[in-house]
């Protein structure tokens, strides 16, 4: 998948930048009031609407229904950051339209009937703007939806009414977290109408010091304003991350590589991984190669480890290698040894 | 309440379904809901709980109008149905719930009124009307600022865009 494997601008701080627009067709009740059967036949309507565009995306793209995949496959799915939680819930009346590279998702009857969704690789919200705007497009010729003279895009949820966007960001912060400033960050940012939560776990102890920064509002500024507004506040949280990194760094000279190379060790050679130690291990190696400190890893290693030592992965693993009913933990420390 | 599945621990998990407007309720206690798949335990905490609560700080006049509650007519979802679930039936529910929702929009959105993309079969005139709209408000700003030179020229251009606007709705009118 692109954004794991692409390497992106500002990848050493940003992993991924993600656009998603909410729609829904004008005259159908919302997906939490569907009956089975409308649900599928809106699924089609939607598939049909966009294979039958001129749009050269359409050769590119496949549809599958969330019934026809069995549970690891959905969490799969969860993990890689394509689909909700909330979409696989619902699986018999869900399902996904996904292009090859895994870069346009479209989630059909989660919340909303049609959730675009375009993931790029590092710091590029505009283009993964641009790309979903394009997809929009295409999808309108056929397709009419809720629309409100003065509220916007109608969504069932009044959180993601006008715009019906959610920009975000994933950012890997872990000198703010060691430095103490993390929390004051969040707090800030909450203040200027986005949000940030911990991507596993909340604050201060969000796993792999992860965080998910996006817009909370949705209604009143343009699609662009949004845009240009998360742009700014996470160049200067990148900025921040890096010159505490490089302060870091220096105040602790070669104990600080020590324990980046060590981290690097146990990863590599530990026999069994428990999911919490896994990820603050990760994250120093994550550090320790952003700084050009440690070599031989590279950033999508990392961030390809990152996904795939996460349970529903391993647990295909273990499934293709005949060790199901192994620890997890022993599984992790197995894949994560083979890749790093 | 008692969990309806083991009938023993106290119920601290409470789902409604809504199908076709028909509500479902299940309460079970932590341990049952863990085992079933339709209900995520572990969910964190979501912008929709963080909603239900917002709603429930509305204006008291929300959900009562002479003792009734008030209903989509469209799909027959009640406001009290939407304040639990955080999420609207269908699209006409913005329509029929307008004035509980407003004061709701302005707490949550701070704005109330779309700015951004407009579908294409809104066609030209109301994209017309949006320009316009815009022009106005960076003239206002340019009074305020007493940036008139940059105040005339905007001026102007909304002019030319009413005229354009007038000359558009005539030519509907006759066709």
């Amino acid at each position: 998948m692109s954004w794991i494997t692409d390497s992106g601008p500002m990848r050493d701080v940003v992993m991924s930048s993600r656009v998603r627009l909410a729609r829904n067709i004008a005259g159908l009740p919302f997906p939490i009031i569907m009956d089975k059967e409308t649900a599928r036949e809106t699924m089609k309507k939607v598939y049909n609407a966009i294979m039958n565009s001129n749009s050269a995306l359409v050769n590119r793209l496949k549809f599958i229904p969330m019934y026809k995949l069995d549970p690891v496959e959905r969490n799969i799915l969860v993990e890689k950051h394509l689909v909700s939680s909330e979409l696989i819930q619902r699986a018999d009346y869900t399902g996904i339209i996904i292009d090859d590279k895994e870069e346009i998702c479209i989630m059909l009857n989660e919340e909303d009937h049609i959730r675009f969704q375009c993931i790029l690789a590092g710091n590029q919200i505009e283009e993964a703007w641009d790309i979903i705007d394009k997809v929009d497009d295409v999808m309108e010729e056929n397709i009419e939806y809720s629309y409100h003279e003065t509220l916007g895009y109608l969504t069932s949820c009044p959180t993601n009414v006008g715009t019906g966007m959610r920009a975000s960001v994933m950012m890997h912060l872990p000198a703010l977290v060691y430095g103490g400033h993390i929390n004051g960050i969040l707090q800030t940012i909450s203040k200027i109408g986005l949000t940030a939560r911990g991507l596993y776990g909340e604050g201060s102890e969000a796993l792999g010091h992860i965080f998910q920064i996006s817009n909370q509002v949705t209604l009143g500024p343009t699609e662009k304003e949004i845009v240009a507004n998360l742009q700014i506040v996470v160049k200067q949280i990148a900025e921040k991350e890096k010159l505490t990194r490089k302060a870091v760094h220096e105040a602790n000279g070669i104990e600080f590589e020590d324990n980046v190379y060590r981290s690097l060790g146990i990863l590599k050679y530990a026999k069994k991984l428990n999911i919490k130690e896994f990820m603050a291990l990760l994250s120093q190696v994550r550090l320790g190669v952003s700084m050009g400190i440690i070599e031989d890893v590279s950033l999508t290693d990392i961030d390809r480890v990152m996904i795939l030592g996460q349970s529903a992965n391993l647990h295909s693993y273990a499934e293709k290698h005949n060790k199901l009913g192994t620890d997890l933990d022993i599984v992790r420390a197995e894949v994560v040894g083979r890749l790093i | 309440m008692i969990c309806q599945q083991c009938k023993e621990k106290p119920a601290t998990v409470h789902l409604t379904k809504f199908v076709n407007g028909k509500k479902t309720e299940i309460h079970l206690c932590q341990e049952c809901a863990r085992q079933r798949s339709d209900i995520n335990v572990f969910a964190p905490f979501t912008i929709n709980d963080l909603l239900s609560e917002l709603l429930d700080m509305t204006a008291p006049s929300t959900v009562v109008h002479g003792g009734e509650d008030i209903k989509c007519r469209t799909c027959g979802m009640t406001y009290s149905q939407f304040k639990q679930v955080g999420r609207l039936g269908c699209e006409n529910c913005y329509r029929d719930f307008s004035r509980e929702l407003e004061p709701i929009l302005k707490r949550i959105q701070g704005g109330t009124k779309h700015t951004g993309k407009v579908p294409s079969r809104m066609g030209f005139n109301y994209k017309l009307q949006r320009e316009i709209d815009k022009l106005k408000a960076e003239l206002q700003r340019a009074v305020n600022t007493e940036a008139f030179e940059e105040a005339a020229k905007l001026r102007d251009e909304i002019r030319e865009l009413e005229e354009e606007l007038r000359r558009k709705d005539e030519g509907g009118h006759s066709a």
